[in-house]
């Protein structure tokens, strides 16, 4: 009897030991992520924005992709060899499977570039491309206008759509395959793509719950988070706050006056990078007289102290910039020196007859960039040092690019990022000549025009060698600066923060871009 | 008969008002800012957007617009939302119980700690108890709420880790009724934005009690009611809390419309997805077909607890007469 019941009573002990193990063991659970504001739509081709493309990356996957250093790394695209008639003919990653199941074909990537061709945000990337021709169930041929040396670029922008499932007819017998802009779509809400989570729940403006798919082609990865949650919250405070208090494990962005306080909390860290959006002032040509005199516009770049723009207002979080292309670029002139001397200004001034004084009109935003109203503030300051009073007028973002659009300042702020991360893209939207048929110089409310930097720039768009590409696009740097064209500011830097027990330094990027397939959370989790 | 002629008195003014702030918000429209450049990349080109301009309608005459929305308006499609891609109609009733309830919840709390703080107040104005809720009242007054709400969450989210900072937590849907009040993590994430809303609307209705309450307590009818040897409890109760509820009600209703259609600091802060959020957030997006809706929204709001505020007051004092101009005309009633 005895030793039954021992018998009986180890066992149980046994048990409940198991069972107490089971529970006690650190299920890498669930994760949540907080950002300033959720994707406006599912729908990866409705709007070209931060916000769409982050999720881009989360429920699907692009052909290739950038790394931390800006290099092109292989995704749905293992592989790609040139043409002798210059198209690129790519090898697609077998056995990739989508969330509904089917398996991932040439179809599907023809399938997507043909929507992305009537997708308005989209389409103007994928311009350069002519057609994508199918060669087997994985080998495509991309075939372009002309040679261009930024396809793998643009192919970063490709995440192949299941094309089966956004086929057909809703219940309300629309087209699923809609991009709808002011409308309601069965792609904006419902979504099969490659990547490594899927959807599970969705409400707009609330939260999306991810769940990590089972069937993930990449099996190399060292990501084992199981069960995102992204939720929104516009308040900085309060963003920070939860972070702090406990209740979420990673947000997105965080305010530099924050950085400090995170730094110095345990079992917190923050990880910061430079980014590649840049902080310029333009100088209108059109519209007052004495900035079409170069003198004048040296003068204001002379005048204009950016170190002390970025110690002092953006507290060391953004970089200094002689030019519009940033360090990981082709494009970026390392030759071109800081130049803050206000004798020199002051000096320029004199030579340009404007020694007794000017007045610049001035517009800004005040809820778009980084302290955007304090750096306008500041330039006021720094210009009345040389005699130049400014009549500055900032406004929300809402009201600003109509404003902007009218050119409506003499001085106006701009804060560009390149969609194809190269500097020929700053050129063409602000420095080229205003152009409507070609749309060149959409942005270029200085109405700077060089023939020389349009010729350049051309040339640079279809040399395929990337060393002789570098040299004619740096040379467009050295002949903006020579110009004074503009006013470079800085680039804004970007910082993300996180608990402790996620990896995230590795996962993180200037595009900002968290690659949360990679995300790993270690033990010793909270 | 009263309730009748009141009824029709204020649906008349009802219709005119809406008519009135539609026409207002349809013409300060285009100064919110071109909706077009929250829903399209920089990148897009100006032909694209003078195409999808044409599409949504936005380059037709003011009148030709303003036509269209009204010829919708009396069908009761009063838009679809650029963000939401929902008729404006369903957004605001889907945010409307997150607001309803923390008002309501705020509301309560107010009422509930107002009354017997100002009756006290007036009654013992020398008592230090006194002095001292008076001090903290106009320190709730004087403190602005984003900065009430950032240190309740200091403290009670970071350093005490004991509320959450933000949401609404787990919510049960009811019929369409959202509800926080059923699960004990829905009750969680109200208290702190319910504290901040009450530490505003406290101090402004604890000296309203306080200075109504002193007004009733010099009438010639209480003096008559001490005189006559009545207790103390039936003289504050019966004669003066009751004659201080009146000017309490209006007030309260007006400012409970306020709170319901304008809490925009508080439900920001807490990522409250209530109403005021929903506004703010639709200015910023420049979403004008929520933005006009909810101005009519606001305004509806505000007739209809202006009526329910008259009613009320019907019921607590039957000699009330309204005049035509809708103002309320009352003799003291209770003697």
């Amino acid at each position: 009897m005895t030793q039954f019941s021992h018998e009986k009573l180890l066992k149980l002990f046994l048990l409940f030991l198991a069972v107490s193990l089971l529970f006690s063991m650190k299920t890498f659970a669930e994760i949540t992520v907080v950002y300033d504001a959720d994707p406006v739509s599912l729908d990866p081709h409705e709007q070209l924005s931060g916000g769409t493309l982050q999720l881009s990356h989360m429920v699907f996957d692009p052909l290739v992709r950038h790394n931390q250093n800006l290099e092109i790394e292989p995704r749905l695209a293992t592989s790609w060899t040139p043409t002798k008639s210059g198209a690129l003919d790519i090898q697609l990653r077998k056995g990739v499977r989508f969330h509904s199941g089917r398996e991932m074909t040439a179809d599907d990537v023809i399938w997507t570039f043909k929507r992305i061709q009537t997708s308005t945000d989209f389409k103007g990337i994928f311009q350069p491309i002519k057609k994508i021709e199918k060669i087997n169930a994985h080998q495509i041929r991309v075939i372009t206008h002309k040679p261009y040396p930024l396809l793998l670029n643009i192919l970063t922008y490709l995440f192949p759509m299941d094309s089966k499932f956004y086929s057909g007819k809703t219940a309300n017998g629309k087209d699923k395959s809609l991009i709808i802009k002011h409308g309601d779509s069965f792609a904006s809400q419902h979504t099969s793509g490659t990547g490594p989570y899927v959807i599970t729940y969705r409400e707009q403006g609330i939260r999306i719950n991810f769940k990590r798919f089972q069937d993930y082609w990449d099996k190399q990865s060292v990501g084992n988070v199981q069960d995102i949650v992204l939720l929104p919250i516009s308040e900085n405070a309060t963003r920070v706050a939860s972070l702090l208090s406990g209740k979420v494990d990673f947000i997105a962005p965080v305010e530099p006056n924050d950085h400090s306080r995170i730094k110095r909390s345990s079992g917190l860290q923050l990880v910061t990078m430079p980014g590649t959006r840049i902080i310029s002032i333009q100088m209108n040509q059109k519209q007052n007289a004495a900035l079409k005199n170069k003198k004048v516009r040296q003068a204001i770049n002379y005048a204009i102290d950016q170190a002390t723009i970025v110690s002092k207002i953006m507290r060391g979080f953004a970089t200094q910039a002689t030019q519009m292309s940033p360090v990981l670029y082709l494009g970026h002139n390392p030759a071109l020196e800081p130049r803050f001397d206000l004798d020199r200004a002051r000096q320029l001034m004199l030579e340009a007859g404007y020694s007794k004084g000017l007045t610049l009109s001035m517009i800004a935003p005040n809820n778009r960039y980084i302290n955007d109203e304090k750096i306008a503030e500041a330039i006021v300051n720094m210009l009345a040092k040389i005699n130049i009073t400014v009549d500055l007028r900032t406004m929300p973002k809402a009201q600003y690019w109509p404003e902007f659009d009218k050119c409506a300042g003499d001085l106006l702020m701009i804060g560009w990022h390149a969609d194809t991360e190269d500097s020929a893209n700053f050129f063409e939207f602000l420095q080229m000549t205003r152009d409507n048929k070609t749309g060149m110089g959409q942005y270029n409310c200085g109405h700077y025009s060089n023939p020389e930097v349009d010729d350049l720039v051309k040339r640079a768009n279809s040399e395929m060698n990337p060393a002789r590409r570098s040299s004619l696009l740096q040379q467009v740097e050295h002949i903006l600066y020579k110009d004074a064209a503009f006013v470079p500011l800085h680039w804004q830097n970007l910082a993300w923060a996180a608990k402790d027990s996620l990896d995230i330094a590795p996962i993180v990027n200037a595009m900002n871009f968290p690659y949360f397939d990679q995300l790993k959370e270690t033990a010793g989790a909270q | 008969m009263k309730l009748f002629s009141l009824l029709l008195q204020r649906l008349t003014q009802a219709t005119v008002v809406l008519f009135v702030i539609s026409i207002i918000a349809f013409s300060v429209q285009n100064q919110l800012g071109d909706p077009l450049h929250e829903r399209l990349a920089l990148a897009v080109s100006e032909q694209e957007r003078t195409l999808l301009r044409e599409q949504i309608g936005l380059n037709d005459p003011f009148l030709v617009q303003y036509q269209r929305f009204l010829i919708r308006a009396l069908h009761g499609d009063f838009g679809t939302s650029y963000f939401f891609k929902q008729p404006v109609t369903d957004v605001i009733m889907s945010k409307m119980p997150a607001t309803v309830e923390l008002v309501l919840l705020a509301g309560l709390l107010t009422f509930l700690l107002s009354v017997p703080s100002g009756m006290f107040c007036a009654i013992k104005p020398k008592n230090p108890l006194s002095h001292v809720m008076m001090g903290l009242s106009t320190l709730g007054i004087s403190i602005p709420v984003f900065l009430t709400a950032i240190g309740l969450i200091y403290i009670f989210s970071i350093e005490l880790q004991w509320l959450p900072s933000f949401g609404r937590g787990e919510t049960t849907l009811i019929h369409n009724w959202e509800t926080g009040l059923l699960t004990q993590n829905g009750l969680l994430h109200l208290i702190l934005p319910c504290l901040t809303l009450t530490s505003i609307m406290l101090p402004l209705f604890l000296r309203l009690v306080r200075s109504e309450m002193i007004e009733v307590l010099h009438k010639d009818y209480v003096q008559f009611a001490w005189a006559q040897g009545l207790s103390a409890w039936t003289v504050w109760f019966r004669f003066g809390l009751r004659n201080t509820l009146l000017p309490l009600i209006t007030v309260g209703g007006i400012q409970l419309g306020t709170f319901l259609a304008f809490t925009l600091l508080t439900e920001t802060i807490f990522q409250w997805p209530g109403l005021g959020f929903l506004f703010l957030e639709a200015i910023e997006r420049v979403d004008t077909p929520l933005i006009t809706a909810y101005i009519l929204f606001a305004g509806l709001l505000f007739v209809i607890t202006n009526f329910i505020v008259d009613l009320l007051y019907l019921l607590a004092d039957p000699t009330v007469h309204f005049s035509a101009k809708g103002t309320t005309c009352t003799s003291e009633p209770y003697a």
